[in-house]
């Protein structure tokens, strides 16, 4: 029983969201031609025991994708962040 | 009224001026309100109660409380009707109809008992050798004699006409169990400014206080204690209430019992489950006794000494008069003194060489016989127990006795902190496991830590009370708890070794577990605890082995000479006891199981003679009766109409997302396989989308309404997946995109008209517009308004007929449908169903859902044109990977079935003609139809590349039905291959 502090819609339960996997991954660029890097993106996963980044969306509130960090072994959510403002800071326009 | 010849004079909780009525096995019996059903049938002299799981063996009243193995019943009727119930949880009520279980004919005479001659036969290991040994075919003829004979209660089948609720609620501090550790912890967080919710599975608060003598010093702390705590506001008291499992982030799963004696009319809630959110718990959930094991410890008459204490001094019910206590420590001498006080004739046969001197003084001053370093070997009775065969320093000897009281040392209860994976660790001093390390909002106090003296717990409630509301920042000043000492010795313990006569000794009755089966486990290697667990089944059974898991933890870990650390805990999940489904579904059941999605055209279709479907969520119109007298001969004709005049057909549930932005055309192009760009406006184009790894994701239209805003369709099936997918990539991988997305799928009603007639069904319905083909040429937009509302013709076609998509504001749509239909009257136009919709695509030749199966590529499809040489579009790389690029593929073929009187079936599996077939075959039939244009069955298939030569010939078998059928490989397209109906 997950809840989780939608930045923008205040604490939910995991009902109202869909979760979207693992956001440690890079995603390589949309015209990346290399096979062994959209391979290690879409299967290679370390599974971690501790904390985890992963993405949520709010599915049934605000539509926002969010980057949140739980620790796998308890599911205690750390932080709670748009995955928005997460990449748009990684890579400015 | 019955006699209630046990029962006591004068005590007790009950209330005597309130008689109860109820019925056992037919029985009229009588007991009085306060009472169990156990403790009403222990005083009417009912013993025998229920026959065992697996021997049949006669079984009685074990426990007062939910850990009980034994006393297992059927309450109820017809619909009601709740099997596997324990009689030492039912509250009396009047007019409470109970059945014992798993006999036949009857209670006392039971013909299966002779499986405890077949014993051998029903030994530890018997399902897993069975299923997994050379004998695996053997369960097809043991399973039917299996089946009836071993088991529990049967539920009703009728539907039950009882209400079920499940609701949310919140609390500062939740405290489980409402013994005198948790009644402490309520009043101290209580009064450190926290809300409270107390949690008691019992009818009243009071844990083990209730087995204090009802005038004694601890009735009246209770009493106190009670009061102080209806005095907070601030305190919810849930009573009759089971935490039945315990979640991440501190929220607690209940379920509450109706209040059985309050009369209430049909359709009250029976059970309410409540998901309980907390910002922090106390677990005072006590402890759990445990058996002693020794030869035929299950008849009828062996009880725990806490539950004789309990039915003597809570219900007044004087359980034998002639008692054997045997035990392993201090605890059960309390019980051996009461009945000595209540008149009984006791005799404690201690395993320890020396008990303690106050405890004989004590025994000595009531008459009480007491036989140090003594345990009981052998038990003698069937229906009820006679005598005991002891063992002791002058050897053996054999006393008779009508109730023998056991107590094998305590368990705490660690089930609900398990479920949160906190591992128990052994504590050698009270020989038992606790909790390990809690979070820092959960707390335990009392008994389930190991603090089994009253006054002790008390203190310990105290303390995490006070702990747990500051843990939530309620810190206000809390007076100290009123004293209580009821004079206890701290319990010292001896590690019991069981004593195995002649007779079976079980450690699990519930699941008939002898001490035999767990020596048959060590010997055969299954000697880790969770090895055992399922060899024996021990542990399994509807009380999850509360009784039992120690005695067998203690049992193999003497096999294999070991301590108990070594040989490990079994893990314990949800539920602590079981939770009926019904009240989990609460009111999410038959019409209200899932929400159902109504298109704007749905009172019309069912006005219409539309026989409906559910498809995901939806309603749709599967087939209208005006067409056929059934599906087959209704689509086939609703096939004929839109080839040959036209049909209408309500497309509502397709998706609909709305794309705007500077760089909608660039997003639209990376998520499609094929080209967006440079689409003209006013131009739609069929697209397929893939994933990541390169499957087809879904495929639709998407047309461009204006430079920067485009209108994309998806199938039905995958609207909100695909709509979903657009918002991670421009969330996550392409926030610099200029993009808005918009599911606009509830704000349009659509609906496609398909033939020949079309165009002159739509210049009759929408004079004013011009549908001409220069006007609106295939893949072509019109926009206008109709009746105040945007309005939206796209030509485009599924059937392969001339066929436009005709898109109205939702509210407008039957409206629409019904102006179409009168306007397509001269034309014969006829609305169609789903399941000419799918016909008439196969025909075409089109994949949808059964061909887009999560595991084709677009060159499985015969799409792989459709890429061309494009790249930078999602699945793009990974779809070139070598493994999606083998010739010896699976791709789609068309097929033609060429039997006379034969047909195809979707799911049948293809063989090559002079194959045996055997195992996955070359491929399968993915979607059928009948082709009134062919005249025979056609379907479309995925076929293994190397055999899938046009003019070729397979077999397509459906063991279901047995069928066999030949078929020609030929062009998935069956019609009009050159599309030459589509325009013009």
């Amino acid at each position: 029983m997950l809840r989780i502090e939608c930045p923008c819609c205040g604490p939910r339960d995991h009902d109202e969201f869909r979760y979207g996997g693992d956001a440690s991954v890079t995603r390589p660029a949309h015209d990346d031609p290399d096979p062994e890097a959209w391979y290690r993106y879409v299967y290679i996963r370390t599974n971690p025991r501790g904390q985890h980044r992963e993405f949520w969306q709010h599915v049934t509130g605000c539509r926002q994708w969010m980057v949140v960090e739980r620790d796998t072994r308890n599911h205690a959510i750390a932080s709670v962040d748009f995955a928005r403002k997460s990449t748009v800071r990684k890579q400015p326009a | 009224m019955s006699s209630n010849r046990k029962r006591l004079p004068v005590g007790g909780r009950i209330r005597r001026e309130v008689p109860v009525n109820f019925t056992f096995d037919g029985r009229k019996l009588a007991g009085y309100r306060g009472d169990t059903l156990a403790s009403a049938l222990l005083a009417n002299g009912v013993t025998l109660v229920g026959r065992s799981f697996k021997y049949h063996r006669p079984r009685g009243i074990f426990s007062a409380g939910p850990e009980e193995p034994n006393a297992l019943v059927t309450l109820g009727s017809a619909g009601r009707r709740e099997p596997n119930l324990p009689a030492t949880t039912l509250e009396l009520a009047d007019g409470m109809v109970v059945e014992s279980q798993n006999r036949w004919p009857s209670l006392a005479f039971d013909v299966q008992s002779v499986n405890g001659l077949l014993a051998p036969f029903l030994s530890a290991g018997f399902y897993y050798k069975t299923f997994m040994g050379p004998t695996r075919r053997a369960w097809m003829f043991y399973e039917h004699f299996i089946r009836k004979a071993a088991g529990l209660g049967r539920a009703g089948t009728g539907p039950d006409p009882d209400r079920y609720e499940v609701r949310h609620a919140f609390a500062d501090v939740a405290i489980v169990g409402g013994g005198p550790a948790g009644l402490s912890a309520a009043r101290a967080a209580a009064a450190a400014g926290a809300r409270v919710a107390l949690i008691e599975q019992d009818f009243l608060l009071g844990g083990q206080l209730l087995a204090e003598p009802s005038d004694s010093a601890a009735a009246a702390w209770l009493r106190q204690a009670e009061a102080e705590l209806e005095d907070f506001e601030t305190v919810a008291l849930m009573k009759r209430t089971t935490a039945f499992g315990s979640y991440d982030g501190n929220v607690l799963g209940l379920v509450e019992q109706r209040d059985p004696t309050d009369p209430q009319p049909n359709g009250e809630t029976r059970q309410t489950v409540t998901m309980l959110r907390t910002r922090s718990i106390v677990f005072a959930t006590g402890a759990i006794e445990r058996p002693m094991v020794f030869s035929n410890n299950d008849r009828p008459g062996v009880m725990l000494a806490s539950a004789a204490r309990t039915y003597l001094n809570r219900f007044a019910v004087l359980p034998g008069k002639k008692i054997i206590v045997a035990t392993t420590n201090d605890g059960a001498w309390r019980a051996a003194f009461d009945l000595a006080d209540a008149g009984a004739e006791v005799t404690v046969a201690d395993v320890r060489a020396a008990p303690p001197t106050a405890l004989a003084a004590e025994a000595a001053r009531l008459g009480v016989v007491v036989r140090a370093a003594t345990r009981i070997v052998d038990l003698h009775g069937g229906h009820a127990v006679r005598r005991v065969t002891l063992n002791g320093p002058e050897g053996q000897s054999s006393a008779a006795c009508d109730l023998v009281c056991i107590s094998g040392g305590w368990s705490p209860t660690v089930h609900l902190t398990s479920h949160l994976g906190v591992r128990p660790v052994y504590r050698d001093d009270i020989d038992g496991f606790v909790p390990g390390v809690f979070s820092a909002s959960q707390f335990g106090a009392g008994a389930m830590i190991g603090a089994y003296v009253t006054a002790a717990a008390v203190e310990d409630g105290h303390r995490a009370g006070i702990e747990a509301a500051a843990s939530c920042g309620k810190s206000a000043p809390v007076p100290a708890p009123s004293k209580l000492d009821l004079d206890e010795t701290a319990t010292s313990s001896l590690r019991e070794i069981p004593s195995v006569g002649r007779g079976k000794a079980f450690v699990d009755f519930q699941m008939d577990v002898t001490t035999g089966d767990i020596e048959l486990a060590h010997r055969e290697g299954y000697e880790s605890v969770e090895h055992l667990k399922r060899y024996t089944t021990l542990g399994m059974g509807t009380d999850q082995g509360k009784t039992s898991n120690f005695a067998a933890l203690a049992a193999m870990a003497a096999l294999r000479k070991a301590t108990i650390p070594e040989t490990g805990a079994t893990t314990f999940r949800p539920p602590y006891t079981p939770v009926a489904i019904g009240a989990l579904a609460g009111r999410a059941i038959g019409h209200h199981f899932k929400p159902i999605r109504r298109t704007p055209m749905h009172d019309w279709h069912m006005a219409n003679g539309a026989e409906m479907l559910e498809v995901g969520l939806w309603m749709r119109p599967y087939f209208y009766w005006q067409s056929g007298r059934n599906v087959n001969e209704a689509y086939v004709a609703e096939m004929r109409t839109v080839r040959q005049a036209a049909g209408l057909m309500d497309i509502s549930t397709l998706g609909k997302i709305d794309v705007q932005g500077p760089d909608a055309a660039i997003f639209l192009d990376r998520v499609y396989a094929n080209g967006f760009a440079k689409l003209a406006i006013g131009r739609a184009r069929y697209g397929v989308m893939l994933r990541d790894d390169g499957i087809v994701f879904d495929d639709g239209t998407t047309t461009r309404l204006a430079e920067n805003r485009f209108f994309m369709t998806t199938s039905t099936a995958k609207a909100a997946d695909v709509l979903s997918r657009l918002e991670f990539l421009l969330d996550t991988a392409w926030p610099d995109l200029r993009v808005a997305v918009t599911s606009v799928s509830d704000e349009w009603a659509a609906m496609s008209v398909a033939g020949p007639n079309s165009r002159a069904i739509l210049n009759a319905a929408f004079p004013a517009l011009d549908v001409s083909e220069e006007a609106l040429s295939h893949m072509g937009l019109l926009e206008s308004e109709w009746e105040a509302r945007a309005l939206r013709i796209l030509r485009l076609s599924y059937s392969g007929e001339r066929a436009y998509e005709v898109y109205v504001g939702a509210t407008a749509g039957e409206q629409l449908w019904s102006r179409l239909l009168e306007a397509g009257r001269p034309f014969d136009l006829k609305p169609y169903g789903v399941e000419a919709l799918g016909a008439l695509r196969v025909e075409k030749g089109h994949v949808a859902g059964p061909e887009i199966d999560g595991r084709t590529t677009l060159d499985d499809l015969g799409l792989g044109r459709m890429a061309g040489k494009r790249s930078g579009f999602v699945g793009d790389v990974l779809r070139r990977r070598p493994a999606l690029r083998a010739p010896n593929r699976q791709r789609l073929v068309g097929l033609e079935c060429i039997e006379e009187g034969k047909r195809l079936r979707g799911g049948a599996i293809l063989f090559l003609p002079d194959e045996k077939p055997h195992g996955h075959g070359r491929g399968r039939v993915t979607s059928v139809t009948f082709s009134p244009e062919r005249g025979h069955y056609v379907g479309l298939a995925l076929l293994a590349g190397d055999v899938a030569a046009e003019g070729s010939e397979v077999v397509a078998v459906y063991p279901m039905k047995g069928e066999t059928v030949r078929a020609r490989v030929v062009s998935p397209v069956f019609i009009d291959p050159q599309g030459e109906r589509l325009h013009g």
